[in-house]
């Protein structure tokens, strides 16, 4: 899960990152008592999940409370790259001497973890990358090991820190590396860090990506989740359990496993482009033994999505029997019309594997009007598309 | 022969008495696995009846390799012990440790792996996050279907679980020297490359199918592997071309980010190392049958 700046920051404060004083705003005219609050100036911030904000217009120095709310009202509501802003941050200015780069992050190649540093920060760390690597160093930190302040120091040698403010450099990785611990980060980033025109060393702005892997032992993090943005079909869904992703094409997918329902994609995706160019509409994953209930939730989900025209079921029971995920969808059609929900979308069904003859003699005998069988997963893709681009 | 798991090999399971861990020790049991025992601390000294078969559970897994010459561990341990129990495996110098288990922190299997590694990695780590392997006809470590397919000469190794059994039904008739599943997670132990290198030096095996999908760069990496080291003929499968970019795919590991982690990139890769990759599994399949019979 990746955070907005402003929850950052808190995250940063709360491991004892030096961090500016800021509030969050979700109306312009909060901006006034804020911005008397931070001293009568503030830099007016976008709250995005996107880079490149500032160049979009998405950060403005307000330099008094009334301006302030002005470039608030601007900001709010402005769509930069596909995100709608709905949250600006007020903050502190600064007075900026340099800035610099530091993050933490998994590296996923070497299985380790990873800090980068380079005093030339303020810019897209990829442009860095590509233009001059040489610029930015990268130190595999022991996940067991930690960012000691060996390490830190190591970092920052080899990151070419200024004398001056390595002390305070290293001091600040290891109270990262403390957020990137405790917090369960998967990235915590820093650019800018700034050195101030008084040279004190502070994180100007910072991205936090969070395992949620880890929520069983973070009870705080629930309460960082975006659900405002979260698609309506994807909320009603993760409140269930059922692990979906909205697309934008017209045929539903349930299946079993991660890989075999992204591959189920692609098949459709692929009989699609004779069909019209039908595409998927979802990713859903109901997991091993898919009990009726588990599979009458993911129908109605799928159902309820008004993109969806015909959906396509392809379970290989590798564990899971086929005969209970065949009485699973008979079940759950049956469920869904007691609760007075009218199917009308045509299903084509795909079983293989442990106890496919069963499950194929269950969906045939229970002749439902909607539900079609196609033995292959190919020939069914093919059929779902077909049916979708029909209608 | 077949590759890291034979009938010889002697298998404990680290969570044998909960729900999920009895339920595939059974079936293990049933695929000709020689289980000789399980580890809980709280339940040590006691055993389980499978079917007529008694397993003994040990306080730990030293102890359970004192006991028994154990070498390879299933763990049906729960995400938020699961890292202690890699942890005890490892300290134990068992040759093997599988970890079925679904949803174990990233920083969790950082430092198991971190401390593996540490150690001289004398404990092999398959998964987390993985469906096991099997050798049919010798022996199952994990949840991978023993029915599906018989002993064959194919190997097979892959990130997901499903389409691990999807590959192996499509090719059932030719069967499969050992098939893995190595999982989806970020940080997994043993490689696709792991695999290859195993599968290359393998007198039984004579072809290998390789499945990836989105995230990461193994599939990449495996590719220079294979035109380097690889003389078996492989086919290939990527999953995940129409997966959008920002968003998991059911698996922690498959997302796409950027310009990095894509099918496509992954299947040109394999492509330029003169792999054969299969549009859909049945096509991979056929790739594979055609090689085989020339």
């Amino acid at each position: 899960m990746d955070l907005f700046e402003y929850q950052a920051r808190d995250l940063f404060a709360k491991h004892g990152v030096p961090v500016l004083a800021g509030e969050v705003i979700e109306t312009p005219e909060a901006a006034r008592e804020v911005t008397e609050r931070l001293g009568g100036k503030a830099v007016v911030k976008a709250q995005v999940k996107v880079g490149g904000r500032g160049k979009a217009g998405g950060v403005k120095l307000a330099s008094d409370p009334a301006d302030a709310v002005a470039k608030a009202d601007a900001i709010l509501g402005m769509d930069i790259k596909g995100h709608t802003v709905h949250k600006v941050m007020l903050a502190q200015t600064a007075d900026i001497a340099e800035e610099y780069y530091v993050s933490f992050l998994l590296d996923r190649t070497n299985r380790t973890f990873l800090a980068m540093a380079s005093v030339e920060g303020g810019v897209e760390i990829e442009v860095v990358a590509e233009e001059n690597p040489d610029a930015l160093a990268k130190i595999a930190v022991d996940a067991n090991e930690g960012c000691t302040p060996e390490k830190a120091a190591e970092i920052v040698a080899a990151a070419k820190f200024p004398a001056d403010i390595a002390g305070q450099v290293a001091d600040v990785l290891q109270q990262l590396w403390t957020v990137f611990i405790k917090e369960d980060a998967l990235l915590v980033e820093v650019n800018p860090l700034i050195k101030s025109g008084d040279g004190k060393i502070i994180a100007l702005d910072g991205k936090v990506s969070l395992d949620e892997n880890a929520d069983f032992r973070q009870p705080d993090h629930e309460a960082l989740e975006d659900k405002a943005a979260a698609n309506p079909l994807e909320a009603a869904a993760k409140a269930k359990n059922l692990n979906y992703v909205k697309l934008d094409g017209e045929v539903g997918i349930i299946g079993n496993g991660a890989g075999l329902v992204m591959s189920t994609l692609d098949v459709v995706a692929y009989a699609g482009e004779a069909h019209g160019g039908v595409k998927p509409a979802n990713f859903l994953d109901i997991g091993g033994g898919a009990s009726a209930e588990v599979m009458a939730n993911g129908l109605e989900i799928i159902l309820g999505d008004p993109d969806v025209k015909s959906v396509f079921v392809n379970v290989f029971g590798g564990i899971t029997a086929c005969d209970e995920v065949a009485n699973g969808i008979v079940q759950a059609l049956e469920l869904l019309k007691s609760k007075g929900e009218t199917v009308s979308k045509p299903l084509v069904v795909r079983l293989d594997g442990n106890n496919a003859e069963l499950g194929r003699k269950i969906l045939s005998d229970a002749n439902h009007p909607l539900v079609q069988r196609v033995d292959t997963m190919d020939g069914a893709a093919d059929k779902a598309a077909e049916l979708a681009a029909a209608k | 022969m077949a590759i890291f798991l034979t009938k010889e090999s002697k298998v404990i399971v680290q969570g044998m008495t909960g729900a999920t861990g009895m339920k595939h020790t059974k079936l293990m049991l049933a695929d000709g696995t020689n289980i000789v025992g399980g580890v809980n601390p709280r339940k040590a000294g006691t055993s389980v009846d499978f079917d007529g078969t008694d397993v003994p559970v040990f306080g730990s897994v030293k102890e359970a390799i004192e006991k028994t010459g154990a070498d390879v561990s299933v763990l049906f341990v729960p995400p938020a012990h699961a890292k202690a129990a890699v942890v005890e495996a490892i300290d134990a110098e068992i040759g093997l440790a599988v970890v079925i288990t679904e949803g174990i922190a990233v920083h969790d299997s950082a430092a198991f792996w971190a401390y593996a590694s540490s150690k001289g990695n004398k404990t092999r780590i398959i998964g987390p996050n993985c469906p096991g392997l099997i050798t049919p006809g010798q022996s199952n470590a994990g949840i991978i279907p023993g029915d599906i397919t018989k002993p064959g000469r194919i190997g097979l190794v892959s990130k997901s679980g499903t389409l691990t059994y999807q590959m192996m039904y499509e090719l059932r008739d030719i069967g499969f020297s050992s098939a893995i599943g190595i999982g989806g997670d970020p940080v997994i132990g043993t490689t696709h490359i792991d695999a290859l290198k195993a599968f290359e030096a393998d007198p039984d095996t004579d072809l290998i199918v390789m499945i990836g999908e989105i995230g990461g760069d193994a599939e990449e990496r495996a590719a220079d592997f294979i035109s380097k080291h690889v003389t078996k003929p492989v086919v290939g499968y990527v999953a995940g071309f129409t997966a959008p970019e920002g968003k998991t795919m059911g698996h922690a590991g498959a997302i796409v980010s950027g310009s990095s982690g894509t099918a496509a990139a992954k299947k040109e890769a394999l492509e330029a190392a003169g792999v054969k990759v299969g549009k859909t599994p049945t096509e991979t399949a056929g790739l594979a049958r055609a090689i085989l019979a020339g």
